[in-house]
């Protein structure tokens, strides 16, 4: 049991202050900017709820909402099945663990932009190998700066690329959490490889999988680096994703006002879908 | 067991393409490059590992992404130590909101956060150290950091605390003297997370540098648009970005498994 000790305070306080520093500022600054409209030379004026109803009623933004909620639905219908498979298939001890476990953490130690960079010159129709394989091995007339269809392949499975290992990582861990004795005692009762995965491995690895699904979403909701570099967004508008378009509002033409509504309104979406989900996974354990 | 272990053996295999594509690329000539498709380096050469490693543009920004992702780890660590303590030991006054709020800043977008950062950090003063960049990057690593270390805490019996302070230690000498070391795992983690997070992550470092701290990653994408397209001084660039985090995981190897559950499993 925990105690109740109010001096508790001041062991968080540097945290508060710091993560403060870093949260509340630039978000009173944000807010601050989504009210006003400004010429620049620092002048603003007051324009009230304009510019979220300006956002929430644009064509623009809605199809940037839409490919969002689209690439974060089809990164985790993929990678949260594909990283639970892997995880079930990997040896439960011995030399070849650490090996796959550090081979497979790799990608996600890599710099976003080089991701990113990586991809597009792996992807690069004729000196590429994906895009030289593609094409002349395979046939297939394959050329993300051109296609919209390529460029959504591309960007999706680079992103699996990326993070299917943190889901591996997470259910693997669930996995090994779980004691001989369950198993053996499956064996008794002459379960299925089925009932054991739904009735044993399933429900140990539900807490870890609630954090894969949670962190997943975050991530590729908010994600901007690795698909601006790869794809710039294009072609077309086909890959501009919620953040990109954000930036491009906000620096390419510097509509403070506006991004900064969008800000707020794309942060309160963020929430309120981990909130959602968070609620869904665990609403058993609090019955 | 052999059909099964296929499918590991195939998933690393289709992660390790790209990589072996961008390190076999950083050992060609420019000229092989864009003349056509070679499976491997026709001509092998370390003209862009040369040039890399002799020009101070290019490896300045590797000594200054090395030194803003260290000052953030030892920072978040320290911070996170005495606040996951107090999570998992004690109630107090707002404690749920607290983490909750804490762990609602990983959602944040970097790139509604951007703009701001660059003005609060000017206004401060210390735009382009690379203290600034440290101090930003606390804003996703501190709540990661606490959530970690609270994982771990959890998981060590509150009667270790209370027989140390039966036998009359101090709580700043029974902290550091026994349960930072009972810990060393959870620690370990975190700061490897920490590494890992600031290591990755540009948009911030890079709004918020100019040329004294300029990250390397940011000295890539300059160099990508203003030299033309020099693939081969690229693919090195990219390729050395790997090994610092490869060296990292190397050392938290036994526990990465349960490092990436945060402790609860």
């Amino acid at each position: 049991m925990k105690t109740e000790n109010q001096k508790a305070w001041f062991f968080v306080l540097p945290v508060l202050l710091l993560v403060a520093f870093n949260a509340l500022i630039p978000m009173m600054t944000v807010v601050n900017y989504s009210v006003q409209e400004t010429f620049g030379d620092n002048l603003f004026f007051w324009e009230g709820l304009t510019w979220f109803e300006q956002i929430l009623r644009s064509d623009r933004f809605h199809a940037a909402l839409g490919r969002q909620f689209m690439f974060t639905a089809l990164i985790l219908i993929i990678e949260i099945p594909l990283g639970i498979a892997i995880a079930l298939s990997m040896p439960r001890k011995g030399f070849w663990v650490p090996v796959c476990l550090v081979l497979m953490a790799l990608p996600m130690l890599i710099p976003w932009n080089v991701v990113g960079a990586m991809w597009n010159i792996f992807a690069l129709p004729d000196i590429g190998l994906m895009g030289y394989f593609l094409n002349h091995v395979l046939g297939i007339n394959y050329d993300m700066t051109q296609d919209p269809v390529a460029a959504w392949v591309t960007i999706i499975t680079m992103d699996v690329w990326h993070w299917t290992s943190l889901v591996v990582l997470l259910a693997y861990a669930g996995l090994v959490s779980i004691p001989d004795a369950y198993y053996q005692a499956a064996k008794i009762d002459g379960a299925s490889n089925w009932s054991v995965f739904r009735f044993i491995q399933l429900p140990k690895m539900k807490n870890v999988l609630t954090i894969a699904i949670l962190l997943r979403f975050m991530d590729s909701f908010n994600i901007y680096t690795e698909p601006f570099v790869l794809t710039g967004g294009g072609p077309g508008n086909s890959t501009t994703l919620l953040s990109i378009d954000l930036v491009k509002i906000a620096l390419g033409q510097f509509d403070l006002g506006p991004a900064a509504a969008m800000s707020l309104i794309y942060f309160a979406i963020t929430l309120l879908v981990s909130w959602l989900f968070y609620t869904l996974m665990t609403k058993d354990d609090l019955n | 067991m052999q059909k099964r272990s296929l499918v590991p053996i195939l998933y690393i295999f289709f992660l390790m393409l790209p990589i072996y594509w961008l390190v076999a690329m950083s050992f060609k000539t420019t000229n092989e490059i864009l003349s056509g498709f070679s499976l491997f380096p026709q001509t092998f050469t370390l003209e862009a590992y040369k040039t890399i490693f002799t020009d101070p543009t290019w490896y300045w920004g590797y000594i200054n992404s090395i030194l803003y992702v260290s000052i953030n780890t030892v920072i978040s660590i320290a911070v996170a130590l005495p606040a996951a303590y107090a999570f998992s030991r004690y109630r107090f006054l707002g404690d749920k909101q607290l983490f909750f709020w804490l762990l609602t800043n990983r959602m944040a977008p970097a790139a509604v956060f951007a703009l701001p950062f660059f003005q609060l950090y000017s206004a401060v003063g210390i735009f382009d150290t690379h203290l600034a960049v440290a101090l930003a990057h606390c804003l996703f690593n501190i709540p990661l950091a606490v959530w970690i270390l609270e994982g771990f805490m959890g998981g060590v019996p509150k009667e270790l605390d209370e027989t140390a302070f039966v036998d009359g230690y101090s709580f700043p000498r029974f902290f550091v003297a026994i349960f930072i070391p009972t810990i060393k795992a959870g620690v370990g983690v975190a700061a490897f997370f920490c590494f890992m997070f600031s290591w990755v992550e540009l948009l911030l470092a890079k709004t918020l540098t100019a040329v004294e701290a300029k990250p390397i990653a940011a000295t890539m994408t300059k160099t990508a648009s203003s030299a033309g397209y020099e693939l081969g001084l690229l693919a090195a660039a990219g390729t050395l970005t790997i090994i610092p985090g490869a060296i990292v995981i190397y050392f938290v190897r036994n526990y990465i498994a349960k490092g990436f559950a945060m402790g609860r499993v």
